[in-house]
């Protein structure tokens, strides 16, 4: 997208500016929320994982607070083209991040159960590479948001497929400490809900990724294969290199 | 199609899925522009437009003032005619007939090709003689058939139940929403084909606004419009095709639906997202 002067009313410039910042701002602490479940997990951090799973309300009141201004901004600018798109992505990205919210404190809840057993360390060795990779995903899609990068976009995105690998081999892991170990199951179970929130933080840090794309080329390019998103937005530059000349 | 191209059930030709079935390749024009070149005296207003009206659908031509767009539409009867200095070059063809040629009757053309105003122009006569005027023009006396077009006019232009009890009044004590749509009714009561409308309601307040839209919505079943406007949320809600304009030339023009979520141009982007250029 080339990049757009600014309006002719700069109250609408803040506007969409402002909440640009709040997604960022939200996004930001979605990231520590995060980043505090795992931690939380794998150094068996009972207090850290409690302060993840309060502190929720923080990511949900800023989702109905960005949802509010685009709705304002919707019903008193009329939005068109590229400013349309935005607001939309916003309103999709949102969503996305406050649901990756839940997932942390999900994760959150799975790491006091474990921070209070006595389950063995080898568990979560897994998980927390899994969680690294998350974590990765997370910040590159808002990194991606943020700069409004959609090749970077479809980059990210891509990481997605490793997390969905690394999510299976996990689980096989995980089911043959439940066949060695009966006894170990409540807990293993809890390891499984754990790598399957990072999994589904994988999936919508790839939404974001697409949203992106959506609000760059004007593309929608949900549910369609990585490798034509690719080929698409190829076409895409080119073509518009074309039209340059 | 082959298998190829497709993943996931998915067209990926077409990968913007937009769910519009108006495609401007597949209509059908009713006029057709060709290099088309319009100078007043030494200004050129318009440079080289190349386009065409479809058939039963709107077309919105909008841009910043001075860009061409009144112009444009006022050269498809050739209401430049009327301008001394003002000199055309290209072809316009209405129906595959070129409309500049000698050979054309230009009152037989604006017969064909309708045009409204931005502000309402009713005659000072009655509501009645307003609308049977353009017949009464054309040779035709048969009282029933008067009533009977004028009827089918006013309720064409949704404003027969309006006044239907006060024919024999002066059209001038209607609102300004009912004039417009009695001067559209006054259009339409000759059957055009095309009905060409330069900021039909930009002198009215918003309910009679909606009313206009409402009617051309309905008036397209039965003719092909042509509408100039400098509400771009009006021309995004009642167009089809929409062709964006800047300093007389042809900026862009396509599908009402992509050029207002994704246009290809930056300056339509600026214009109207309300960017500076």
């Amino acid at each position: 997208m080339d990049k757009l002067g600014e309006h002719i009313s700069h109250q609408f410039d803040e506007e969409l500016e402002d909440v640009r910042n709040l997604v960022m701002q939200m996004g930001g602490i979605v990231e520590q929320q995060l980043t505090d479940a795992i931690k939380a997990l794998t150094d068996r951090d009972a207090t850290l994982a409690e302060i993840v799973v309060t502190s929720d309300y923080k990511v949900n009141a800023l989702e109905v607070q960005i949802d509010e201004e685009c709705t304002q901004i919707i019903a008193k600018r009329q939005p068109a083209a590229s400013d349309l798109r935005l607001v939309i992505a916003v309103i999709k990205t949102i969503t996305d991040l406050e649901r990756i919210g839940d997932e942390a404190e999900r994760i959150g809840r799975m790491a006091m159960h474990f921070a209070e057993s006595g389950a063995d360390n080898k568990m979560i060795t897994g998980i927390a590479h899994m969680g690294e990779r998350a974590l990765k995903i997370l910040h590159d899609a808002l990194d991606t948001f943020a700069r409004m990068d959609a090749d970077m976009a479809i980059e990210v995105a891509r990481q997605d497929l490793k997390i969905d690998k690394q999510y299976e081999s996990i689980m096989r892991e995980l089911m043959t400490y439940m066949m060695e170990d009966p006894r170990s199951i409540p807990m293993v179970i809890n390891m499984v809900w754990s790598a399957r929130s990072l999994e589904r933080i994988g999936d919508r840090a790839r939404n974001i990724c697409e949203y992106v794309i959506y609000l760059v080329k004007g593309k929608d390019v949900r549910h369609i294969s990585l490798e034509q998103v690719e080929r698409d937005a190829r076409d895409y530059s080119q073509k518009h290199s074309g039209n340059n000349k | 199609m082959t298998a190829d191209n497709m993943t996931h059930g998915i067209d990926l030709d077409n990968l913007d899925r937009s769910q519009n079935d108006t495609r401007l390749e597949d209509e059908k024009l009713v006029i057709s522009v060709e290099n088309l070149n319009l100078f007043y005296g030494p200004t050129q207003a318009l440079f080289d437009i190349n386009m065409g009206i479809p058939e039963h659908k709107v077309t919105a031509f909008i841009g910043p003032s001075g860009c061409g767009k009144s112009t444009l539409l006022r050269c498809f009867n050739r209401m430049n005619d009327l301008v001394d200095i003002c000199q055309v070059n290209g072809k316009i063809t209405l129906d595959g007939q070129d409309i500049y040629s000698k050979k054309i009757n230009v009152a037989d053309l604006r017969r064909k090709v309708g045009m409204v105003f931005q502000k309402p122009n009713p005659f000072p006569k009655s509501i009645y003689e307003n609308v049977a005027y353009g017949l009464r023009i054309q040779g035709i006396k048969d009282k029933r058939r008067l009533d009977e077009s004028v009827e089918k006019a006013l309720k064409g232009a949704a404003l027969w139940d309006e006044v239907k009890d006060r024919m024999q009044e002066n059209a001038l004590g209607l609102s300004g929403g009912q004039q417009q749509r009695l001067v559209i009714a006054r259009a339409i009561a000759i059957e055009p084909e095309v009905l060409l409308l330069d900021e039909p309601a930009s002198a009215l307040d918003p309910i009679s606004t909606l009313k206009i839209e409402e009617l051309i919505y309905e008036l397209k079943k039965k003719y092909t419009i042509v509408i100039v406007t400098h509400n771009m949320q009006q021309a995004a809600r009642v167009s089809d095709y929409t062709a964006f304009m800047y300093l007389g030339q042809m900026v862009e023009f396509k599908d009402t639906n992509t050029l207002f979520t994704n246009p290809s141009e930056k300056k339509t982007e600026d214009y109207i997202t309300g960017r500076y250029g």
